[in-house]
Protein backbone atom coordinates (compact mmCIF):
# COMPACT_ATOMS: atom_id res chain seq x y z
CA UNK A 1 0.00 0.00 0.00
CA UNK A 2 1.20 3.51 -0.71
CA UNK A 3 2.35 5.92 1.94
CA UNK A 4 -0.42 8.27 0.84
CA UNK A 5 -3.06 5.63 1.46
CA UNK A 6 -1.57 4.87 4.88
CA UNK A 7 -1.72 8.54 5.84
CA UNK A 8 -5.33 8.86 4.68
CA UNK A 9 -6.34 5.67 6.43
CA UNK A 10 -4.75 6.78 9.69
CA UNK A 11 -6.50 10.15 9.43
CA UNK A 12 -9.86 8.49 8.86
CA UNK A 13 -9.31 6.01 11.70
CA UNK A 14 -8.43 8.77 14.15
CA UNK A 15 -10.94 11.36 12.97
CA UNK A 16 -13.95 9.09 12.67
CA UNK A 17 -13.05 6.44 15.23
CA UNK A 18 -13.14 3.67 12.62
CA UNK A 19 -10.99 0.56 13.17
CA UNK A 20 -7.84 0.96 11.10
CA UNK A 21 -7.92 -2.60 9.79
CA UNK A 22 -11.37 -2.04 8.29
CA UNK A 23 -10.06 0.76 6.09
CA UNK A 24 -8.85 -0.63 2.79
CA UNK A 25 -7.73 0.86 -0.52
CA UNK A 26 -10.96 -0.29 -2.15
CA UNK A 27 -13.12 1.18 0.63
CA UNK A 28 -15.54 3.94 -0.39
CA UNK A 29 -15.36 6.64 2.25
CA UNK A 30 -19.10 7.32 2.20
CA UNK A 31 -20.75 4.08 1.06
CA UNK A 32 -18.48 1.61 2.88
CA UNK A 33 -17.12 3.53 5.85
CA UNK A 34 -20.27 5.54 6.56
CA UNK A 35 -18.52 8.90 6.66
CA UNK A 36 -20.96 11.79 6.30
CA UNK A 37 -20.32 15.18 4.73
CA UNK A 38 -19.52 16.89 8.02
CA UNK A 39 -17.06 14.19 9.06
CA UNK A 40 -15.47 14.47 5.62
CA UNK A 41 -14.72 18.15 6.28
CA UNK A 42 -12.62 17.09 9.26
CA UNK A 43 -10.88 14.51 7.11
CA UNK A 44 -10.31 17.04 4.32
CA UNK A 45 -8.83 19.48 6.84
CA UNK A 46 -6.42 16.86 8.13
CA UNK A 47 -5.48 15.83 4.58
CA UNK A 48 -4.98 19.47 3.54
CA UNK A 49 -2.67 19.96 6.49
CA UNK A 50 -0.81 16.68 6.14
CA UNK A 51 -0.03 17.10 2.43
CA UNK A 52 0.07 20.89 2.17
CA UNK A 53 -2.68 20.94 -0.42
CA UNK A 54 -6.30 22.06 -0.75
CA UNK A 55 -8.61 19.24 -1.76
CA UNK A 56 -10.94 20.74 -4.41
CA UNK A 57 -14.07 19.37 -2.77
CA UNK A 58 -16.40 21.85 -4.40
CA UNK A 59 -15.07 21.05 -7.86
CA UNK A 60 -15.39 17.32 -7.23
CA UNK A 61 -18.92 17.70 -5.90
CA UNK A 62 -19.91 19.78 -8.92
CA UNK A 63 -18.45 17.21 -11.32
CA UNK A 64 -20.43 14.43 -9.64
CA UNK A 65 -23.62 16.51 -9.66
CA UNK A 66 -23.09 17.33 -13.35
CA UNK A 67 -22.62 13.67 -14.19
CA UNK A 68 -19.04 14.23 -15.29
CA UNK A 69 -17.61 12.00 -12.58
CA UNK A 70 -18.71 9.31 -10.17
CA UNK A 71 -18.22 9.39 -6.42
CA UNK A 72 -15.94 6.36 -6.82
CA UNK A 73 -13.37 8.52 -8.61
CA UNK A 74 -12.90 10.68 -5.54
CA UNK A 75 -14.08 8.74 -2.54
CA UNK A 76 -12.75 5.23 -3.09
CA UNK A 77 -9.60 5.54 -1.03
CA UNK A 78 -7.12 4.25 -3.58
CA UNK A 79 -8.54 6.78 -6.05
CA UNK A 80 -8.48 9.52 -3.42
CA UNK A 81 -4.84 8.64 -2.80
CA UNK A 82 -4.09 9.02 -6.49
CA UNK A 83 -5.88 12.40 -6.58
CA UNK A 84 -3.83 13.56 -3.61
CA UNK A 85 -0.60 12.42 -5.23
CA UNK A 86 -1.55 14.42 -8.33
CA UNK A 87 -2.24 17.51 -6.25
CA UNK A 88 1.06 17.16 -4.40
CA UNK A 89 2.92 16.73 -7.69
CA UNK A 90 1.16 19.74 -9.20
CA UNK A 91 2.05 21.83 -6.19
CA UNK A 92 5.67 20.76 -6.46
CA UNK A 93 5.79 21.62 -10.15
CA UNK A 94 4.27 25.08 -9.62
CA UNK B 1 -26.00 43.24 21.33
CA UNK B 2 -29.43 43.10 19.76
CA UNK B 3 -30.26 39.83 21.42
CA UNK B 4 -33.85 39.68 20.23
CA UNK B 5 -32.62 39.93 16.63
CA UNK B 6 -29.82 37.45 17.25
CA UNK B 7 -27.32 40.12 16.21
CA UNK B 8 -24.67 39.75 18.86
CA UNK B 9 -21.87 41.92 17.47
CA UNK B 10 -22.02 45.68 18.16
CA UNK B 11 -19.02 46.75 16.09
CA UNK B 12 -16.03 45.45 14.23
CA UNK B 13 -12.90 46.78 15.93
CA UNK B 14 -10.31 45.55 13.46
CA UNK B 15 -10.21 43.50 10.29
CA UNK B 16 -6.84 42.19 9.11
CA UNK B 17 -7.40 40.29 5.87
CA UNK B 18 -3.70 39.64 5.28
CA UNK B 19 -3.32 38.28 8.78
CA UNK B 20 -6.69 36.51 8.50
CA UNK B 21 -7.83 37.96 11.82
CA UNK B 22 -10.74 39.98 13.10
CA UNK B 23 -11.73 41.55 16.39
CA UNK B 24 -15.12 42.83 17.46
CA UNK B 25 -16.89 44.22 20.46
CA UNK B 26 -20.16 43.13 22.00
CA UNK B 27 -21.91 44.62 25.03
CA UNK B 28 -24.24 42.35 26.93
CA UNK B 29 -27.56 44.18 27.40
CA UNK B 30 -28.64 45.16 30.90
CA UNK B 31 -32.06 43.65 30.42
CA UNK B 32 -33.52 40.95 28.18
CA UNK B 33 -36.29 38.42 28.37
CA UNK B 34 -33.55 35.81 27.97
CA UNK B 35 -32.31 36.64 31.45
CA UNK B 36 -35.75 35.93 32.89
CA UNK B 37 -35.10 32.28 32.16
CA UNK B 38 -31.33 32.23 32.41
CA UNK B 39 -31.55 32.46 35.30
CA UNK B 40 -34.42 33.76 37.42
CA UNK B 41 -32.85 36.03 40.01
CA UNK B 42 -29.33 35.49 38.61
CA UNK B 43 -29.03 36.78 35.04
CA UNK B 44 -26.20 35.27 33.03
CA UNK B 45 -25.32 35.40 29.34
CA UNK B 46 -25.97 31.86 28.07
CA UNK B 47 -22.84 29.97 27.07
CA UNK B 48 -24.37 28.92 23.78
CA UNK B 49 -24.86 32.59 22.92
CA UNK B 50 -21.22 33.26 23.72
CA UNK B 51 -20.40 30.54 21.21
CA UNK B 52 -22.74 32.26 18.74
CA UNK B 53 -20.93 35.56 19.42
CA UNK B 54 -17.65 33.90 18.49
CA UNK B 55 -19.31 32.33 15.45
CA UNK B 56 -20.69 35.67 14.24
CA UNK B 57 -17.32 37.36 14.63
CA UNK B 58 -15.66 34.50 12.77
CA UNK B 59 -18.40 34.64 10.16
CA UNK B 60 -17.74 38.29 9.38
CA UNK B 61 -14.10 37.42 8.79
CA UNK B 62 -15.09 34.69 6.35
CA UNK B 63 -17.59 36.98 4.60
CA UNK B 64 -14.94 39.67 4.24
CA UNK B 65 -12.30 37.24 3.00
CA UNK B 66 -14.77 36.03 0.38
CA UNK B 67 -15.54 39.62 -0.67
CA UNK B 68 -19.23 39.19 0.13
CA UNK B 69 -19.57 36.50 -2.52
CA UNK B 70 -20.02 33.59 -0.13
CA UNK B 71 -21.77 33.01 3.17
CA UNK B 72 -20.50 30.91 6.07
CA UNK B 73 -22.89 28.67 8.00
CA UNK B 74 -21.80 27.18 11.31
CA UNK B 75 -21.22 23.44 10.94
CA UNK B 76 -19.24 22.32 13.97
CA UNK B 77 -18.06 23.55 17.36
CA UNK B 78 -15.03 22.00 18.90
CA UNK B 79 -13.25 22.37 22.21
CA UNK B 80 -15.63 25.05 23.48
CA UNK B 81 -14.53 26.20 26.90
CA UNK B 82 -16.72 28.52 28.95
CA UNK B 83 -14.41 29.71 31.66
CA UNK B 84 -16.37 32.28 33.60
CA UNK B 85 -19.81 33.79 34.00
CA UNK B 86 -20.81 36.76 31.87
CA UNK B 87 -23.31 39.16 33.36
CA UNK B 88 -25.52 41.94 31.95
CA UNK B 89 -23.66 45.10 31.01
CA UNK B 90 -20.27 43.49 30.46
CA UNK B 91 -18.24 44.61 27.46
CA UNK B 92 -16.79 41.67 25.52
CA UNK B 93 -13.74 41.71 23.27
CA UNK B 94 -14.10 39.00 20.64
CA UNK B 95 -11.28 37.82 18.39
CA UNK B 96 -11.11 35.20 15.69
CA UNK B 97 -8.48 34.00 13.29
CA UNK B 98 -8.76 31.77 10.27
CA UNK B 99 -7.20 28.41 11.03
CA UNK B 100 -7.85 26.90 7.61
CA UNK B 101 -9.40 28.02 4.34
CA UNK B 102 -10.66 24.86 2.68
CA UNK B 103 -12.69 24.25 -0.46
CA UNK B 104 -16.25 25.03 0.61
CA UNK B 105 -15.38 25.17 4.28
CA UNK B 106 -13.45 27.27 6.76
CA UNK B 107 -12.16 26.79 10.28
CA UNK B 108 -11.53 29.48 12.85
CA UNK B 109 -10.19 29.74 16.37
CA UNK B 110 -12.08 32.30 18.43
CA UNK B 111 -11.87 33.78 21.89
CA UNK B 112 -13.75 36.21 24.09
CA UNK B 113 -12.17 38.31 26.82
CA UNK B 114 -13.65 40.77 29.28
CA UNK B 115 -11.47 43.35 31.02
CA UNK B 116 -8.45 41.44 29.76
CA UNK B 117 -9.53 38.15 31.26
CA UNK B 118 -10.31 35.05 29.23
CA UNK B 119 -14.01 34.28 29.10
CA UNK B 120 -14.35 31.52 26.54
CA UNK B 121 -12.85 30.01 23.42
CA UNK B 122 -13.76 27.52 20.71
CA UNK B 123 -12.68 26.09 17.37
CA UNK B 124 -15.39 26.53 14.75
CA UNK B 125 -16.05 24.95 11.36
CA UNK B 126 -18.19 26.67 8.74
CA UNK B 127 -19.69 25.42 5.53
CA UNK B 128 -19.07 28.23 3.02
CA UNK B 129 -21.44 28.49 0.07
CA UNK B 130 -22.77 31.10 -2.34
CA UNK B 131 -25.40 33.39 -0.84
CA UNK B 132 -28.77 31.63 -1.18
CA UNK B 133 -30.37 34.80 -2.58
CA UNK B 134 -29.74 38.46 -3.33
CA UNK B 135 -31.89 39.66 -0.46
CA UNK B 136 -29.82 37.86 2.13
CA UNK B 137 -26.62 39.21 0.61
CA UNK B 138 -27.95 42.76 0.69
CA UNK B 139 -29.20 42.41 4.27
CA UNK B 140 -25.80 41.11 5.32
CA UNK B 141 -24.15 44.09 3.61
CA UNK B 142 -26.50 46.43 5.46
CA UNK B 143 -25.59 44.83 8.78
CA UNK B 144 -21.91 44.93 7.90
CA UNK B 145 -22.17 48.65 7.30
CA UNK B 146 -24.04 49.16 10.55
CA UNK B 147 -21.38 47.41 12.63
CA UNK B 148 -18.51 49.02 10.75
CA UNK B 149 -17.01 46.15 8.80
CA UNK B 150 -14.22 48.08 7.04
CA UNK B 151 -14.29 48.89 3.35
CA UNK B 152 -17.51 47.10 2.65
CA UNK B 153 -17.78 48.95 -0.65
CA UNK B 154 -14.40 47.65 -1.70
CA UNK B 155 -15.27 44.17 -0.52
CA UNK B 156 -18.59 43.95 -2.33
CA UNK B 157 -18.87 43.51 -6.05
CA UNK B 158 -21.75 45.34 -7.72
Amino acid sequence: MSATFDTIANIIAETCDIPRDSIKPESHAINDLGIDSLDFLDIAFAIDKAFGIKLPLEQWTQEVNDGKATTDQYFVLENLSARIDELVAAKGAA
Amino acid sequence: MRLEYFQLIDRIVDLDLAGRKISSEAVVPETSTIFEGHFPGYPLMPGVLLIETMAQTSGWLVVAMNRFKRMPFLAAVRDAKLRTFVTPGQRLAVTAELAHDGSGYAMTDARIACDGKAVCSASLTFSVISFPNAEMRQRMRDTAERIGLPSTEALADG
